[in-house]
């Protein structure tokens, strides 16, 4: 018998992989739930023991995209066959579709805040890591750990002054306070996990640019750029998820034009019972555009996590 | 291709002085070496010619013009770093293209010059291949393609086969050296290593704890060394100091040492005190006819030589003789050093004093 350090026998191959379909399954468990609730009616997505077959409708997501009333007695009467799918829907229930809810608007403003923030964190945090890492800058350390403080206590332990300073500020409840609040909290992750990227990449790349004629800022973004990609797609990554999911300061920061969807799908709860396959259509919804960003850089991501452990 | 002057040249990072005043020339079409061990300024006495560095005194010329200031996108030169420095997201042809897409020159030209370049170094066949999984040796030959391929006024090169291993270095060097006499480039090379430097420098810097040593041709630096440091770092084994107390005066023929006269090329310095008497190992003979003698500690044998380690009055000797002689450890032998590779050295000042023999050597280092 030989044993390879290298080349895994079959059966550890298959040890191996139950063990990561089991640990998969444990952390998608929730997320399969909250999809398929979404597509529930609200009998079956309160029915117990809970239903894992089930005939599946839209509902929910009418719901959540429409604002619905009660119709009146002689208006369910009346035959509904010519009107839309949606529309029939809501009269099954007895309701009508009165208008569109606030849920698009909510999704907007958590896109617009959300990729906004990172943005401007990602561009300032590369542009200071790469400062920290290049230059001689006095105090840097301490200027580091300074920075990395700032992301040391809860940021809803700074709420109330913050709150205070918006509204005189008159950045309460507006896109361009959200994203400056995002991205300040953002930033220290951005400076440090990007500082460590560049300060990864040899400097002779850069002086090699610079002896090939090019000018400092063309050697930083023709060749530290694209060779940091990989860490700054995954800051972009970690910088966004933070953004996008943020609760407690969108509640107490927005109400009516900037308030983003996290505290917003809550209020689906409302009208007439509660309508959990409209919060889970909500909720399956808000999950897409971070899956599809992180799917995206997913090649990076991976590399980005084990970046300096396989160095060459 | 261009002349290139160091005046008075100074360099500090903070209180550290990394560079005091140096003061050297570099012939248009020279091979020169800058030799020196770690840390003694060789580095970033070139990286201050290249521009990578500003000097924090001193003037730097090329081709007659004051550069010191100026970036090093400015100065027209090339530079082929220790670990290469290729551009991992480019393949080779980019990587050796770059520097002439900087200065915008047409597409065409630039193909047909990186073909010309390529075939110089025999690399034609992997131009559209990836950097990363090049061998060693043709990540050399990239980093010299990308540096010759724009006719630069020089080539300034850190340690280039410093990353090399042992084998292929000496056919690397063989390489560069052929390169560098067909193309004529005044070439500025960084090497700790003094064999690299002897083999392959038209000219060699000795350099130490930001000092220069010594200046000129490999043989006149490894036949007539200024210092006892440019003395024990070129040679292998290095050259033997026996020291002792005593004088000389002007104009002598003999020193002694230890009750025995030793002739010595004839003194144009004197001196009194601490000195040593330096001699190469290739230079002490055996004879059983001379009063001075050694107590062989060891030998090692090298093919068409042997070392041979011998314990004198005035400390311990290295000497290299034919690999023939028979030699025990424990024999007792007479020893003789030939009298015209003498230098005598003042101890307390490391210099090596003036003789006729290499007053004209010492004169212009």
């Amino acid at each position: 018998m030989s044993f390879s350090v290298t080349e895994p026998s079959v059966r550890q191959k298959w040890i191996a992989g139950s063990l990561v379909i089991f640990y998969a399954l444990i952390t998608m468990l929730p997320l399969l739930w909250i999809v398929a609730t979404g597509f529930k009616s609200s009998t079956d997505s309160i029915a117990y023991p809970p239903k894992i077959l089930f005939q599946p409708t839209v509902e929910g997501y009418v719901n959540v995209f429409t604002t619905q009333t009660r119709l009146s007695a002689e208006l369910a009467e009346q035959p509904h066959d010519d009107l839309p799918w949606y529309e029939q829907l809501a009269r099954n229930k007895g309701n009508t579709i009165v208008g569109a809810s606030r849920y698009s608007e909510r999704f907007l403003n958590s896109v617009i805040i959300g990729f906004g923030s990172t943005f401007f964190a990602i561009v300032l945090g590369t542009a200071a890591a790469y400062a920290f890492s290049r230059f001689k800058v006095p105090l840097k350390d301490d200027l580091l750990f300074f920075i990395l403080s700032t992301r040391m206590m809860p940021p809803i332990a700074v709420a109330i002054p913050i709150f205070l300073m918006f509204r005189n500020l008159g950045l309460n409840d507006t896109h361009a306070g959200m994203i400056l609040l995002y991205t300040a909290i953002n930033l220290s992750l951005a400076v440090w996990l990007i500082n460590g990227f560049i300060d990864e990449i040899p400097i002779e790349y850069e002086e090699a640019a610079l002896i090939d004629g090019y000018t400092r800022f063309q050697a930083f973004y023709k060749v530290v750029l694209p060779q940091a990609a990989t860490g700054i797609a995954s800051t972009a990554i970690f910088c966004l998820i933070f953004a996008w999911n943020e609760y407690a300061l969108a509640v107490l920061l927005t109400s009516g034009t900037a308030q983003t969807a996290p505290p917003f799908i809550p209020t689906i709860i409302g009208v007439g019972g509660q309508d959990w396959p409209a919060v889970a259509a909500g909720a399956t919804i808000f999950l897409v555009p971070v899956m599809v960003f992180t799917i995206l850089l997913r090649k990076h991501l991976l590399r980005g996590i084990t970046f300096g452990a396989v160095r060459k | 291709m261009a002349q290139i002057m160091i005046k008075n040249v100074r360099k500090d990072f903070g209180s550290f002085n990394a560079v005091k005043s140096s003061t050297f020339t570099i012939e248009d079409g020279e091979f020169f070496m800058l030799l020196g061990p770690s840390g003694c300024g060789k580095t970033t006495t070139l990286r201050m010619m290249a521009g990578l560095e500003l000097p924090t005194s001193g003037e730097i010329y090329i081709e007659g013009e004051e550069v010191g200031m100026k970036p090093a996108s400015q100065r027209d030169i090339a530079f082929v770093f220790q670990m290469f420095a290729l551009y991992p997201h480019m393949n080779v042809g980019k990587n050796i293209s770059y520097p002439l897409r900087s200065q915008g020159m047409p597409k065409a030209q630039i193909k047909k010059k990186v073909g010309e370049v390529a075939e110089i170094l025999g690399i034609t066949d992997i131009l559209n291949r990836p950097v990363g999984g090049l061998s060693g040796g043709d990540r050399q030959r990239v980093a010299l393609g990308r540096a010759i391929v724009r006719d630069p006024k020089a080539f300034f090169m850190d340690e280039p086969l410093g990353a090399l291993d042992a084998e292929f270095r000496e056919h690397m060097s063989a390489e560069l050296r052929a390169l560098h006499d067909r193309m004529g480039a005044t070439t500025v090379y960084v090497t700790h290593d003094q064999l690299e430097a002897m083999q392959m420098g038209d000219k060699i810097v000795v350099m130490n704890h930001g000092v220069v040593e010594q200046f000129g041709r490999p043989q006149e630096i490894y036949d007539w060394p200024s210092t006892m440091f440019v003395a024990s770092f070129l040679g292998s084994p290095s050259m033997n100091f026996l020291t002792f107390e005593g004088m000389i005066g002007n104009n002598r023929r003999t020193v002694e040492m230890n009750g025995v006269d030793f002739a010595i090329p004839e003194s144009l310095e004197g001196a009194r005190g601490k000195l040593a008497f330096g001699v190469r190992p290739e230079h002490v003979q055996f004879s059983d006819s001379s009063p001075y003698k050694g107590e062989v500690l060891a030998t090692e044998y090298l093919g068409t030589t042997q070392i041979v380690t011998l314990a004198t009055a005035n400390g311990e000797i290295k000497s290299r003789v034919n690999a023939v002689q028979s030699i025990q450890v424990g024999d007792h032998v007479g020893l003789q050093f030939d009298p015209r590779t003498i230098t005598i050295f003042n101890v307390d000042t490391g210099k090596a004093l003036l003789s006729l023999a290499n007053q004209e050597v010492l004169k212009h280092g």
